[in-house]
């Protein structure tokens, strides 16, 4: 059972909370934040905590802010939501293989709490699905006590923004400490020269691309990046055969 | 009954909107069919083992994609000045990451050495 007793039991439970508690406070400013910026979008206070509570997507949160105040059409504002979370349906074709031996209902709970930070620690953590009873029941127990404590990180700030909406100034920056705590983890990924080379072309894909409407920029680059790489890692182990 | 407005509106629930509210309801749905996409139906397919190996390649990716424009863009535009706190901020906290690389506080360093760097620049040069 996912978020069950047996699974807080485990230890990769605790591993999966801790290794992400050193990474909270960079989710939390960054859903302080976010709390700020919803707390002044003139929606109504029951509105924004619903918001902060059930959404759990900072960026499709903060793009459907503005047309949500606009009075744009329902299919707009979900359109939207979806366009830029399409990251995570990439993210959950590469899951998909460790995710297939639970129910439906548990591996869609699941889905739900995956956010970037859970997805990239918890594919560091187990590069390959497991195949083992027990491998399967680690991998679940990790990825509950991640996303736990990244719910809880963002969703508490989130709403703790919105009440102290008036006396937290953004020009203080801290929205920067989310982007610190990601720039940490994408240089503990950095380990192959590869991975180097993936990061380098996301980005510069990702700034060249910045046009793209709905953060589809995000989308391309992350494709070319996985296409460059893969192409060149085939073509690199085709010539090793070769010589 | 105006002291019951009076109170609702200390909440905001005097211009409470439903349609705000299924419409954020609607969002979460939205976080759960794009985070389980590809596997929220039943049936048994995998993906090509060319991709599946290709995905490794995904998470460092998408790190990358997401952060570098928010260090290196303004408003959609390239920076062009060095005048930047978050150019220095993110080489700090980058610095200490590779410095203490491999301590389980790495991470957290991170955070704190870029924020002390982007702080006084942000905040008292106005960078």
């Amino acid at each position: 059972m996912f978020f069950s007793r047996t699974q807080r039991r485990n230890p990769a439970y605790r591993q999966g909370f801790m290794e992400m508690l050193t990474v909270a406070p960079g989710i939390a400013a960054w859903g302080l934040m976010t709390g700020v910026a919803m707390a002044k979008s003139g929606m109504s206070t029951p509105d924004v905590l619903a918001m902060a509570i059930l959404v759990f997507a900072g960026s499709s949160q903060l793009a459907a802010i503005p047309l949500l105040a606009a009075g744009a059409p329902l299919w707009v504002i979900l359109a939207t939501a979806f366009c830029v979370n399409l990251r995570f349906v990439v993210f959950s074709a590469h899951l998909r293989s460790y995710l297939m031996h639970l129910p439906r209902r548990q591996r869609v709970t699941a889905g739900y709490f995956v956010a970037d930070l859970t997805y990239v620690l918890f594919t560091k953590r187990y590069p390959v699905p497991g195949t083992t009873e027990q491998e399967r029941a680690d991998q679940m127990a990790y990825l509950a006590g991640n996303a736990t404590i990244n719910w809880l990180s963002w969703t508490g700030c989130s709403v703790l923004g919105v009440v102290l909406a008036n006396y937290i100034p953004s020009a203080w920056g801290l929205a920067f400490a989310g982007v610190l705590a990601l720039t940490g983890i994408l240089c503990s990924l950095a380990t192959s020269r590869m991975r180097v080379l993936s990061a380098m072309m996301a980005a510069v894909v990702a700034i060249m691309a910045y046009a793209l409407p709905l953060k589809l920029n995000i989308l391309v680059a992350i494709a070319a990046a996985v296409v460059l790489c893969s192409v060149l890692e085939s073509y690199l182990a085709s010539n090793v055969r070769e010589a | 009954m105006d002291a019951l407005i009076t109170w609702l509106s200390v909440w905001g629930l005097n211009d409470w909107n439903p349609w705000t509210f299924l419409t954020i309801v609607l969002m979460a749905c939205v976080t759960v069919i794009t985070r389980s996409f590809f596997f929220i139906a039943d049936e048994p397919w995998n993906l090509p083992t060319w991709a599946q190996r290709g995905m490794q390649y995904a998470p460092i990716a998408a790190l990358s994609a997401v952060i570098i424009p928010e260090i290196l863009m303004t408003k959609g535009i390239f920076i062009h000045t060095w005048a930047d706190a978050r150019i220095y901020g993110a080489l700090a906290g980058a610095a200490y990451f590779f410095w203490r690389r491999g301590s389980a506080q790495a991470v957290l360093g991170t955070i704190v050495a870029g924020m002390s760097v982007y702080i006084p620049l942000h905040v008292g040069l106005a960078w």
